[in-house]
């Protein structure tokens, strides 16, 4: 999502992104014209004119778990949202929770009294 | 939903507020308040509804609920053609 209008999305599906993806990026590109989605999600900046880099994940119950912001000048690193994405959907599996840097196969923490002052013994960073 | 009949100027909805007294007299004209951040970790994202291009389709209306049920990631970006 973007100030940019749909025509502009299309050209830009088109002209660039489709010689970077093939067959183009396939989620819808969404025009949010005069800021006013961005405002509410915390990510428009009004002196610009334009919506900065905010991503959001949304579990299936429209329960916001993450967000990230950054001023444009950096890009994003995908390998960290597929990394938080499976770790929301593990957790909202089974329950237990993960430690700092948690990747898939990894040893998951299950909270409880018996847990408290031994996690250094069950979690090696 | 059907593709948009086409026209220079579509309006949407934007934002979809839940209606409380305090906001529907202001909905016509949104107040600096109306535009606060609302977003929260733990807490229900808010609606939108917004045009779309979308491969394949051509241009829509998108409303995030309309994703309801599925894992969502929603991003902004500054702007189409840059280079980050």
């Amino acid at each position: 999502m973007s100030v940019d209008s749909r025509f502009v999305h299309k050209i830009w599906q088109e002209h660039e992104l489709s010689k970077m993806v093939p067959g183009g990026v396939p989620f819808p590109l969404l025009s949010d014209a005069g800021g006013r989605i961005g405002a509410i999600y915390g990510v428009y900046d009004e002196a610009a004119g334009v919506d900065i880099r905010g991503r959001f994940i949304i579990d299936p119950d429209f329960v916001i778990r993450a967000m990230e912001v950054l001023t444009p000048e950096v890009g994003r690193n995908p390998a960290e949202l597929m990394r938080q994405l499976k770790a929301f959907q593990h957790v909202r599996d089974t329950g237990e929770v993960t430690p700092s840097g948690w990747e898939p196969g990894q040893i998951t923490l299950k909270p409880g009294p018996a847990l408290v002052g031994r996690v250094w013994e069950v979690w090696k960073p | 939903m059907p593709e948009l009949k086409e026209g220079c100027v579509k309006p949407v909805r934007g934002p979809i507020l839940p209606a409380s007294p305090s906001t529907a007299a202001t909905q016509a004209a949104p107040t600096q308040e109306g535009r606060a951040m609302q977003a929260r970790v733990g807490h229900e994202a808010i609606d939108f509804e917004a045009t779309a291009f979308i491969e394949g389709v051509g241009f829509q209306p998108v409303k995030l609920s309309d994703y309801r049920g599925q894992w969502i990631v929603l991003c902004f970006y500054p702007g189409d053609f840059t280079f980050v």
